[in-house]
């Protein structure tokens, strides 16, 4: 029988090393110049080989928008690794962090694109690379916040046995945080992160086509692919840019996630074995190719490197006289006291001063126009998917062939039905009041539909035959069995709906076919008219009021509910 | 014994929690504890008695609020190198597989890769998994889950090994191998260490392994005593010398606080409002009852004889034996619980009459039942909310203590039907739900 042998790679490790490195290195720097030799180039360059339709570039601008969209998704995990880390290790810092975060993740995505891109622009002056910067960054704060915050609940959530193990085999805080940390909170990250990536091609015509005022830049890309489809009124080419947006999905669900979730499924705390293991193919795949193999291995060795090189310092075990720790607190909160009164200071300079109170109001009878907006949506989406999804998730097979489409369907920017929806409202007068709101919610309506889903499969079987042992049918089985059982999900399906149908408002109450303009009231295209005339005071108090908004009702509707529904609904 | 310096040495020592309000709520006082070469110590009490506190005390984990431990002559702060622990639920590494778990704890003393990998295969040999070293933790069943965590326990050579109930969450068979297959290797000396601390809430666990057991009390945490335990090993179970030392140590667990007068009156412990009561089911109540007034024991069983009747464990068996003494519904001295004539007329009498008596105990003994009650008579409206009480208990206990002491007083109310609990509104009332 052959031996078990731990660290086999000790052997040959030098030359396979030798040849992976060199594999690696050359593919990364014709990556990056391919997609980085336009970085460089003067501003003029993009007026100088403008965006074409023509859909043999469409592979190119395919490859850029990817690249962008991963490397926001890089920044994104540098965040979460670092942000949540803090947020979660030091108590101090944890009580200004967390409400940060959820402010953030509150502020309409797009407000900052038009609020960032000076900035950045200014970063590399006359630059393609500033505009990258923007885009990149646009994307990142679309896909950053939850990724962040799905990692700060996993590390709060470590259990207690695992840290003590941890612990008392003295592992360095480095060591722990890849051995223990990470792997920990791993699965629910990779969750996030598909999530994210959904999220991100929302909003990638928005970050790709940046126009502030009269400055407008278009980076070679699907989104500016799409904004220019739009503008000329060419329909072909918005059927190739959603076969185009099709297949970069596809590709990389099947080539990363897939693997990534079925990988990671073995970070799962829970020990029993797995019901249901996922599986993919390309995975099976990696897992047989050395040359993927190698690269685990190294970063391994990488990770058990860096814990050599770090040491644990032992420190005696914290003391209870508080001395020092309570000046520290004091100057704390005298920082966190500074930083707020600067920003009030900020805010009353430029808000409350360029703006006359009727425009205040104003703001405010808008934003109340959106509200009520999303809410009737998020109620017809309910009506509709709701029992929907209850037959597909008790249902198992019909549940493998929905899911995938519908995390397609979530990454569906708005504006590619904007074609449709100008076309309807003027051959028909319709009023764009109500006939644009639906694409508000053209692509968060699927969380509900995913939520509604993973509840109903997780129904006990029991309960189900005990339904039908009664013979408990009609509304009475609806009533008493199916809708308890899935509220807690349906809940935090609604929450995400919601948010997301907040930010979509600025795409959605504005849309353009050509020269047509159809503009819906609301704070979304006050936003968006704001940020179309580079008014700058008027971006800003119309995102403020949108956060605003958006974190009141939160606080006062959602989170009640959300504990209302975990505490009486969830099955364990 | 040798006369060598102690392994380990523990004075005096205390721990306090600090509570919201300021105050602080004592799990340990003075606590002295030594543990010699060769030596295998018991920490046996119930939950909330103090010793897994004890044990993180000694590993490391924290600090203690004063006294002294000290390992080798040395102080302890933070987690020494020479002494390692086993879990209770394994904490085991579930990405990691079994060899780089047995392995973390040899690389975080950044040791060469040759020699972990010699100690880690050694030590997974010894512990008898072989052929596992591959494998995921989820891949294994419970007991080779924990062989993997003695393992790890055992890979970095320590003086102390450390086990906090390292077989409670197993099945009873596979429990007794992996004791025997422990013991076997630690009478053979063929385990790197000196000596092991033990907790435990199975009495016949602490006698079968342990050659000093302690004996622990709770509120606050306190060893009420020490046994030794001279029989050879291999232990037999049912020899009369083992059987006499567990009925002893039932004994000793039963016994009342030093100090009181005896009568009939200390038989039960005196209670106000601000006493904790423990969260058991009138279900249970009952069907202990039952099982003592039933044949063979006929009104009065002895603990250790009933618990292995019933497979329960001293955790589970006093707690309701003691609620039993509480409502008058028996006694508890010396080892034996006996029925109360009331006991006996509960346990056969039916339903309704059950409830009668029921209620007459829960109102008259139990001040707490007694005080929602006479609040709720008193009131016009006949309710009140539940953070009144709520309140009130704060007063003399913890916050979680206080919820558990109303969430039992709800159970054994609704049960006497003395009173109603609406736990959506979280208010108390007289009126029966329509």
């Amino acid at each position: 029988m052959k031996r078990f042998e731990p660290y086999v790679f000790l052997r040959d490790f030098a030359s396979r090393w030798d040849v992976l490195a060199f594999i690696v290195v050359i593919g990364l720097v014709v990556f990056l110049g391919e997609t980085s030799r336009g970085l460089f180039a003067p501003l003029t360059a993009l007026e100088v080989t403008p965006i074409s339709l023509d859909p043999s570039h469409l592979p190119e601008y395919a490859a850029r928008t990817t690249f962008r969209m991963f490397a926001a998704l890089a920044l994104s995990l540098l965040f979460t690794l670092t942000y949540a880390t803090w947020a979660a290790k030091s108590e101090r810092a944890g009580k200004l962090l967390v409400p940060i975060l959820d402010i953030l993740q509150s502020v309409p995505i797009l407000g900052f694109i038009s609020i960032t891109v000076v900035f950045f622009m200014s970063l590399a002056p006359g630059r393609v690379l500033g505009a990258e910067f923007a885009a990149v960054f646009a994307i990142f704060t679309s896909q950053a916040w939850n990724m962040a915050f799905s990692f700060y609940q996993s590390l709060r959530t470590i259990p207690i046995e695992l840290s003590e193990a941890a612990e008392s085999f003295r592992l360095s805080p480095w060591m722990r945080f890849w051995q223990l940390e990470v792997p920990f909170g791993m699965p629910a990250l990779i969750w996030n992160m598909m999530m994210s990536m959904s999220g991100g091609w929302f909003f990638v015509v928005a970050s790709e086509s940046i126009s502030v005022g009269h400055t407008t830049v278009a980076l070679p890309g699907v989104g500016s692919y799409i904004a220019l489809a739009i503008e000329q009124r060419n329909l072909t080419a918005i059927g190739w840019a959603i076969a185009t947006m099709l297949i970069v999905i596809l590709l990389y669900d099947q080539l990363l996630f897939r693997p990534l979730v079925a990988w990671v499924d073995r970070f799962r705390v829970e020990q029993e074995p797995g019901a249901r293991v996922p599986d993919s193919w390309a995975l099976t795949m990696m897992r047989r190719s050395r040359l993927i193999q190698g690269a685990t291995l190294a970063f391994h060795t990488a990770v058990m490197f860096t814990s050599r090189a770090v040491k644990r310092r032992d420190q005696p075990l914290r003391q209870s006289s508080d001395k020092p720790r309570r000046s520290l607190d004091l100057l704390w909160v005298m920082l966190i006291v500074a930083a707020v009164v600067a920003g009030l200071w900020h805010i009353v300079v430029v808000l409350i001063q360029n703006t006359p109170l009727k425009e205040a109001l104003q703001v405010c009878g808008l934003a109340s126009l959106t509200m009520l907006r999303v809410f009737v949506l998020i109620a017809f989406a309910s009506l509709v998917w709701v029992p929907i999804g209850v037959w597909v998730g008790m249902r198992p097979r019909a549940a493998q062939i929905v899911q995938p489409i519908a995390q397609f369907m979530a990454a569906f920017p708005a504006n590619l039905l904007f074609p449709i929806a100008v076309y309807g409202i003027v051959r028909w007068k319709l009023n764009p009041d109500i006939y644009l709101s639906p694409l508000m919610i053209l692509g968060t309506q699927w969380y509900i539909l995913f939520n509604v889903i993973a509840g109903a499969s997780s129904i006990p079987a029991e309960m189900r035959y005990v339904a039908e042992n009664f013979r408990i049918t009609g509304w009475l089985w609806w009533r008493k069995v199916a809708l308890p059982a899935i509220l807690p999900f349906y809940v935090t399906g609604a929450i995400t709906a919601s948010g997301g149908s907040w930010n979509a408002a600025i795409v959605a109450e504005l849309a353009t076919w050509g020269d047509t303009h159809i503009q819906a009231r609301g704070l979304g295209s006050y936003i968006a008219e704001a940020t179309n005339a580079g008014d700058f005071h008027r971006i800003v108090l119309g995102i403020g009021a949108m956060s605003l908004f958006v974190v009141v009702i939160n606080r006062l509707f959602w989170r009640p509910l959300y504990y209302y529904a975990e505490r009486k609904y969830r099955l364990t | 014994m040798n006369t060598t310096s102690p392994l380990l040495q523990c004075t005096d020592v205390r721990k306090a929690f600090p509570k919201p309000d300021g105050a602080e709520l004592l799990v340990l006082e003075g606590m002295n504890l030594e543990l010699r070469e060769g030596q295998i110590v018991g920490l046996l009490g119930r939950s909330g008695s103090g010793k897994s506190t004890l044990l993180r005390l000694i590993a490391g984990l924290s600090e203690p609020s004063a006294g002294n431990l000290r390992y080798l002559g040395k102080p302890i702060s933070g987690p020494a190198p020479g002494i390692a622990m086993v879990f209770q639920s394994f904490a085991l590494f579930p990405w990691l597989t079994v060899f780089e778990n047995v392995a973390l704890g040899l690389e975080a003393q950044r040791m060469s890769r040759p020699e972990i990998r010699k100690r880690s295969l050694a030590a997974i040999d010894l512990i008898g998994l072989d052929g596992f070293e591959s494998a995921y933790p989820r891949e294994l069943s419970g007991g080779m889950r924990q062989r993997v965590g003695f393992a790890r326990a055992l890979v970095v050579h320590p003086n102390i090994l450390l086990m906090d109930e390292p077989f409670s969450a197993l099945d009873v068979l596979t429990a007794e191998t992996l004791r025997t297959d422990f013991l076997d290797l630690w009478a053979e000396g063929r385990m790197p260490i000196k000596g092991v601390i033990l907790v435990t809430h199975n009495i016949e666990e602490a006698v079968l392994m342990c050659d000093r057991v302690l004996v622990f009390g709770s509120n606050p945490g306190r060893i009420l005593s020490e046994i030794k335990v001279a029989l050879p090993q291999p232990r037999n179970r049912l020899d009369p010398s083992f059987r006499e030392l567990v009925e002893r140590i039932y004994v000793e667990m039963t016994a009342r606080p030093a100090g009181g007068a005896p009568g009939r009156k200390e038989n039960f412990p005196g209670l106000g409002i601000g006493s904790v009561l423990p969260h058991v089911s009138s279900n249970v109540l009952a069907g202990l009852m039952e099982a003592v007034a039933a044949p063979p024991f006929n009104g009065k069983a002895d603990l250790p004889e009933i618990a292995s009747d019933l497979t329960m464990e001293i955790d589970e068996l006093f707690p309701v034996a003691e609620t039993l003494q509480m409502l008058r519904f028996a006694e508890l001295e010396g080892g034996d619980l006996k029925l109360t004539e009331d006991g006996l007329a509960f346990a056969h009498a039916a339903l309704d009459e059950r409830k009668r008596i029921f209620t007459r105990h829960l109102l008259t003994y139990v001040p707490l039942a007694a005080h929602v009650r006479r609040v709720l008579d008193e009131r016009a409206s006949h309710s009140a909310r539940k953070s009144r009480f709520i309140d009130e208990l704060e007063d003399f206990m913890a916050e979680e203590a206080a919820e558990q002491s109303l969430r039992a007083v709800v159970s054994w109310g609704r049960y006497a039907e003395a009173f109603a609990y609406d736990d959506e509104n979280a208010m108390f009332s007289l009126e029966n739900p329509t």
